[in-house]
């Protein structure tokens, strides 16, 4: 039991960042079709950004703030040089554009920061607090209450202003969103910097506890991009329980049966969920309509 | 001959009874007309005749078999092709190729007889070819043979269709809407190809907005609404029905009936 | 007529052979034979996504998954099982298509997106697998793979494999464009326009996509066999995450659909790293840089863009 409770532990640290890449990928495919495989790219500028200016002497709150505006700004020129010149081209050309940028992203970044794998301090102490036989670490709180700060902050920004209405509409309708008078070049750019700020709050959390280098977003897009496909690509809500699954997976993969094929275990999770349900688990199931 | 026999045949989609235990013959040589407003479940009837849905209950024989649960690529193989309300056109592929893919069933090679590009494959290619122009003649199409179909007008797209589902020699042929979005020559055109196509022997069943066309050369029509059966009969039947004349053909399809057969 | 003669399969081939031919007289040294070598080995699994990917419109992101089964064929068949490493090579392609077959039969149901995490997964697993399975492929830091011999003639140095690899572009490249002009190209690109309308008129849709699928895994997994073969060596890095996505890379890049493209792709991925070494640390940056703006300016890819401009060009 106590095993058990550890591993939910340690999967739900892990998973919520995953969820927070996850709702990322959601974010610019509602308002584009457009996988942006840049997007795990995000979480290690938020991670390398904080750790580079606390290195320069900025205390972490200020040093993480300006490392998430780094993020969106890098987010909204992505948008605004890659992206919106090829307006027009199919997802395949976009997406392939955005495989271009995270090549970029990672080369620049090792000019920029350096080829080492680095860490930030815990935010309140390392000591494990016990719960039930198990132990969790202060910052594994962190990162998943600040994955649900996240959600929510989305969930009332969506719902509760007039731009993240116009966010909704982009993605229910894209054409009968343009033919109400809703700027969709916008919603699109708006799309690129809420979901770098989201990846790089991921990034900020989780380093801690998993380190980052200027390479690591690979893994983060992968991962991230398998939650938002297990959960059903384009909703919300699906990313953040495919998220917190694929932890849970890996986490459960690792303790039971084998820690090196963990990413295995995970991903034939993920096609039995997908053979059985073809959409995910909160996708619109397709009724084909010719 | 009776070639097509739907019987009760209904669907549901959550909640909604979309098709409602419908039935109907048509016979060889027949041109049978499906109308009804908008939402009455014409397509989603089409859908369920030709697999495209699987039918929560009833029962449709082809040929006097059963062939209810049967998937699409299968039922062409027993005589029955269709056409697409909302056009499902090979848009990259030229109009030709298109009505060659029509052909696919009768093509007779394999898939390694494909890689290694043996004789019969362009002995194949070769009467294809031939028989796509021939149809893309009938319909009126053969200058646009080498045309990309993504550069086709909306109309001709519409006569592209029913040359690629003639391709595959169907004994039942569906067509959904074919003469919507079309000006008066085109759908003068459509009309007469469908007269030629029934009275080489193939039933139509026909989805059909236009009223005058639909009361000109249907042998028989169907009124659906709400996913149920109105009303069948001949065109002057239907026409003069007060069910149908009321609730919906209303008053302008009524005159205009009136119009096409005055 | 010009339009004919730039999609003649015959112009496409002496093209294709054409560049085989010049590249020993341009560039004799064995670094630029090596790195056209290359090329030719990656244009040829590119050659099996034109078909899965350019014809049917399937996504793959696990083709690096055949890539490391057929090189570690012509590794493991005659280090641990005493097998003939040419006949390796044929099992290790043979091998490619059963697993492609089994792995293909139950996720080419799911589309777009949800196929390409699918095909993910089978990459990632095949790579874990080489790598943890240490007493069979020498783990993550890979094995040895012993040097062919042919009647007698032991086949080693770059020349031989240029060549090798060149006729096998060839090879595949024909089979590709035969594939193009016949029944099952035509039903294979119907479906990636309209599934609905492909079966409407009797494409086994299922049946066809699987087979797609085998073939673009065979290709991948002969260029595997022919990659260990010419390097002596291989790592599970063959089959990782990143070579998938530079296969998909490389057909999108070059056109998607086009056999030159394919091979023009697979040129821009395999050249421009070791041009660019050049730059040393700005390497990554500038590459990352090209492949994006290369996308912007030619969105449909390099090869049918070029050709439209030639096509407008002569009109």
């Amino acid at each position: 039991m106590a095993e058990f409770l550890q591993l939910v532990f340690s999967g739900l640290t892990i998973g919520a960042v995953y969820a927070l890449v996850a709702l990322g990928f959601t974010l610019v495919y509602n308002a584009s079709d457009v996988i942006n495989f840049a997007q795990g790219d995000f979480v290690m500028i938020g991670g390398m950004g904080t750790v580079f200016l606390m290195a320069a002497g900025l205390s972490l709150p200020v040093a993480a703030m300006i490392a998430i505006v780094a993020a969106v700004l890098v987010g909204l020129l992505l948008h605004r040089l890659a992206i919106e010149p090829a307006r027009g081209a199919s997802p395949v050309s976009l997406i392939m554009i955005t495989i271009g940028a995270s090549i970029f992203i990672k080369g620049v970044a090792q000019l920029v920061f350096d080829k080492q794998f680095h860490s930030l301090p815990a935010f309140s102490g390392t000591a494990p607090i016990a719960i039930g036989g198990a132990t969790i670490l202060p910052q594994s709180f962190w990162v998943i209450g600040g994955m649900f700060c996240v959600v929510a902050g989305l969930w009332l920004f969506l719902e509760k202003t007039l731009i993240g209405k116009a966010v909704l509409a982009t993605a229910a309708n894209r054409l009968a969103a343009r033919l109400v008078g809703i700027n969709v070049t916008v919603v699109l750019a708006l799309a690129f910097g809420l979901s770098a700020a989201i990846g790089a709050v991921g990034g900020i959390l989780v380093t801690p506890i998993t380190l980052t280098r200027y390479d690591v977003g690979t893994l983060f897009a992968l991962k991230g991009f398998a939650a938002a496909m297990v959960g059903g690509m384009g909703n919300p809500i699906g990313a953040v329980v495919g998220g917190l699954l694929i932890g849970l997976m890996e986490a459960f993969g690792a303790g039971y049966l084998s820690s090196t094929y963990k990413d295995a275990v995970a991903f034939v999770a993920i096609l039995v969920v997908l053979l059985v349900m073809p959409q995910g688990l909160f996708g619109r199931r397709a009724v084909e309509r010719v | 001959m009776t070639i097509l026999q739907v019987n009760d045949l209904g669907i549901t989609f959550g909640g909604l009874r979309a098709v409602d235990g419908v039935s109907f013959q048509v016979s060889l040589g027949e041109v049978f007309s499906i109308i009804g407003p908008n939402g009455a479940g014409k397509t989603t009837l089409f859908n369920l005749v030709t697999g495209i849905y699987r039918a929560g209950r009833g029962s449709i024989r082809l040929a006097g078999e059963d062939v209810t649960q049967l998937a699409p690529h299968l039922l062409v193989r027993r005589g029955m092709a269709r056409t697409f309300q909302n056009l499902q056109i090979f848009f990259r592929m030229t109009a030709i190729e298109n009505v060659m893919v029509g052909n696919h069933l009768s093509e007779r090679t394999s898939l390694l007889a494909d890689l290694f590009a043996l004789p019969s494959v362009a002995r194949q290619n070769r009467r294809t070819r031939e028989r796509a122009l021939e149809l893309l003649e009938r319909v009126g199409l053969a200058h646009h043979a080498e045309t990309t179909a993504g550069e086709l007008s909306y109309g001709v797209l519409k006569r592209l269709e029913i040359a690629r589902a003639l391709a595959a020699d169907p004994k039942v042929l569906l067509l959904d809407e074919p003469a919507a979005g079309c000006n008066a020559v085109e759908t003068e055109a459509i009309d007469r190809l469908i007269g030629q196509i029934a009275e080489s022997g193939v039933a139509v069943v026909l989805i059909e907005h236009d009223m005058k066309l639909v009361m000109k050369i249907s042998d028989r029509v169907l009124v659906l609404a709400h996913g149920k059966r109105l009303a069948e009969g001949s065109p002057r039947v239907v026409r003069n029905d007060p069910a149908v004349v009321a609730a919906y053909l209303g008053e302008h399809g009524a005159r205009e009936a009136d119009r096409a057969h005055g | 007529m010009l339009r004919k003669i730039l999609s003649s399969r015959i112009a496409v081939l002496l093209l294709l052979a054409a560049m085989i031919a010049i590249v020993p007289v341009l560039a004799p040294s064995s670094f630029y034979l090596r790195v056209a070598a290359l090329v030719w080995i990656f244009g040829l699994a590119a050659l099996g996504l034109t078909i899965l990917t350019g014809y049917a419109g399937q996504v793959s992101l696990g083709h690096a998954g055949f890539l490391g089964i057929g090189a570690y064929a012509v590794a493991v068949g005659p280090a641990k099982l005493g097998l003939d490493p040419l006949l390796s090579l044929l099992l290790g392609a043979v091998l490619c298509g059963l697993v492609a077959y089994a792995v293909g039969k139950p996720i080419l149901r799911l589309k777009g997106y949800y196929l390409a995490i699918a095909t993910l997964g089978f990459g990632l697993i095949v790579a874990l697998v080489l790598t943890s399975e240490g007493a069979i492929t020498g783990g993550p830091d890979g094995m040895q793979v012993p040097r062919v011999v042919l009647f007698g003639w032991r086949i080693a140095g770059v020349v031989p494999w240029y060549w090798i690899s060149g006729g096998a572009l060839l090879i595949g490249a024909l089979l590709a464009l035969n594939i193009l002009a016949s029944p099952s190209g035509r039903a294979l690109r119907a479906l990636h326009d309209s599934e609905v309308a492909a079966a409407g008129v009797g494409v086994d849709v299922a049946a066809k996509k699987l087979a797609a699928f085998v073939i673009s895994g065979v290709y991948a997994g002969v260029a595997g066999s022919l990659l260990a073969l010419m390097n002596g060596f291989i790592t599970p890095e063959a089959a990782g995450f990143m070579h998938s996505i530079e296969l998909v890379a490389m057909v999108i890049i070059g056109g998607l659909g086009s056999v030159v493209g394919a091979v023009v792709g697979a040129a821009f991925l395999v050249v421009l790293p070791q041009a660019l070494t050049v730059l040393q640390e700005y390497e990554q940056a500038v590459l990352g840089l090209l492949i994006m703006v290369f996308m912007i300016v030619l969105p449909a890819g390099i090869v049918p863009s070029l050709r439209r401009l030639v096509l407008e060009r002569a009109a």
